[in-house]
């Protein structure tokens, strides 16, 4: 199908982004990859009364590494991010995203913006406990990936508020394991192990609401890692669907978590 | 909304609807009907086209965001004398198309495919091309006529 109409508008800064925003009263959407948005339009899922093309705002296309963190501006392609070296984890992850030509376009802050539960960049930026840095009317604000996802598409970040970056920690050891029925697919189920600042820890994506922490298992780590692996499953409470019954979800969970726990070395 | 273009080498300037893909535009108001639409919402690949010399999905892009920009599509491919691009001819070798609704955005992808992998086996070939639908061929000639392009190269 055909979007519904809707106003354009293509500011070059941040400050014309929020102020867009503000104007359109709830009723606008920042448009960046519009790899998910697009779609959701065209099936007239959502119909915005007006689109914030943020493409052509300056200074948010960069990854630069700053000590042991890699910042990641928003508008950084997930082609770029699988081309950089500074956060290996970060490249391996967006190699996975979807096609050539979906990451040409696709991007980090609309990725972790939209929030799919399937998709990998929020699993990966919950396993680092990467932080996003929310621009707004009143100012800047810093929220922990663990404090981001709110639910299947949702985000504790208000609608007239834009991601301008995400500072993700460079992780010392790291495995990172998922499973798509076919190359390019969403994952059915993705686990992250990362080791930041001694503390080693683990996320699952594609088995919830948001991406989870497998908090009995990361207090586990020494113990053998089938043990550790099995206890990722334990915790989840998967749900069945078209693409896979909840055992089936648990089982490759446990089989993912072992693999990143193995490629981590931990 | 006022936008230029380069299109296959043309430039084009055109007055265009936001909520207007560019697949739609290269298609009602450039006359390129050779990019297809199939699904309209990024999953089939048949609007795969090249913007700047990246491919993208051509219907999940705004035609107003490629203002600036060059687009090249299947119909820029053959020569000005008509002779089919080697891609072609290799689709054409090698029954790479049976009803033909998929193979602009298989060449667009395989151009690019050729660009960033000179040697691909054709695990490479499968794998890059994966994005991209076929409900006729079966694939196996569609690998064949791309691991022969890449030879001849
Ligand atoms: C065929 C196909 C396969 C795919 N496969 C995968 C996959 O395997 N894994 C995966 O993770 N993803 C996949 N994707 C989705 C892709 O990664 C998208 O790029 C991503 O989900 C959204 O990023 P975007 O830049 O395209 O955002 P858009 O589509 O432009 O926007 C998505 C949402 O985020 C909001 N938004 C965007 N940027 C910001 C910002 N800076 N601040 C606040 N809000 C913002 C928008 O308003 C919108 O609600 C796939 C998409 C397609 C079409
Ligand atoms: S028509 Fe664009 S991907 Fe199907
Ligand atoms: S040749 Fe018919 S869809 Fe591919």
């Amino acid at each position: 199908m055909k979007c519904a109409p809707f106003e354009y508008v293509r500011p070059t800064s941040v400050d014309e982004v929020l102020a867009a925003l503000v104007a359109a009263d709830g009723e606008g959407k920042i448009l960046a990859g519009g790899q998910s948005l697009v779609p959701v339009m065209a099936l007239r899922m959502a119909r915005p009364a007006v689109i914030v093309d943020i493409n052509r705002v300056e200074g948010l296309a960069a990854v630069e590494r700053d000590g042991d963190t890699v910042h990641v501006g928003a508008l950084v392609r997930h082609r770029t991010l699988a081309e950089q070296s500074a956060h290996p984890l970060l490249a391996e992850a967006a190699r996975h995203i979807g096609h050539a030509a979906i990451r040409t376009r696709g991007t980090a802050g609309g990725s972790i913006a939209h929030a799919d539960p399937a998709a990998e960049l929020p699993v990966v930026a919950v396993a680092t406990g990467a932080t996003v840095t929310a621009a707004g009317a009143r100012g800047d604000r810093w929220v922990a990936a663990d404090d981001l996802f709110a639910g299947p598409l949702m985000t504790t970040l208000d609608a007239d508020e834009m991601i301008t970056g995400l500072d993700v920690p460079v992780p010392t050891r790291w495995g990172f394991a998922g499973f798509a029925r076919r190359h390019g697919d969403f994952a059915l189920v993705t686990v992250v192990v990362a080791e930041v600042r001694g503390q080693v820890r683990i996320a699952v994506g594609g088995v919830g609401a948001v991406p989870l922490r497998a908090r009995a298992a990361e207090a586990a780590i020494g113990e053998p890692v089938e043990r550790v692996a099995q206890l990722v499953g334990d915790e989840l409470n998967p749900t069945g669907d078209l693409h896979g019954s909840a055992e089936f979800r648990r089982g490759v969970a446990v089989e993912m978590a072992r693999r990143a726990l193995a490629s981590a070395g931990i | 909304m006022e936008i230029t273009m380069v299109v296959d080498g043309e430039r084009v300037e055109l007055t265009v609807e936001p909520r207007h893909t560019l697949a739609d535009v290269l298609r009602e108001q450039c006359g390129r009907t050779g990019t297809h639409v199939g699904c309209e919402h990024g999953v089939c690949g048949a609007c795969t086209v090249l913007v700047d010399d990246e491919p993208v999905r051509s219907c999940l892009m705004f035609a107003v965001q490629a203002d600036g920009s060059t687009v090249r599509t299947v119909e820029g491919l053959e020569s000005d004398d008509g002779t089919l691009h080697p891609l072609q001819e290799a689709f054409v070798a090698h029954h790479g198309l049976q009803c033909g609704f998929c193979t602009p955005g298989m060449l667009m992808t395989a151009l690019h495919l050729l660009d960033t992998h000179p040697e691909p086996d054709r695990e490479t070939i499968r794998r890059e091309m994966s994005g991209n639908i076929c409900r006729c061929t079966g694939y196996m000639g569609i690998v064949d006529a791309v691991e022969e392009a890449a030879r001849l190269r």
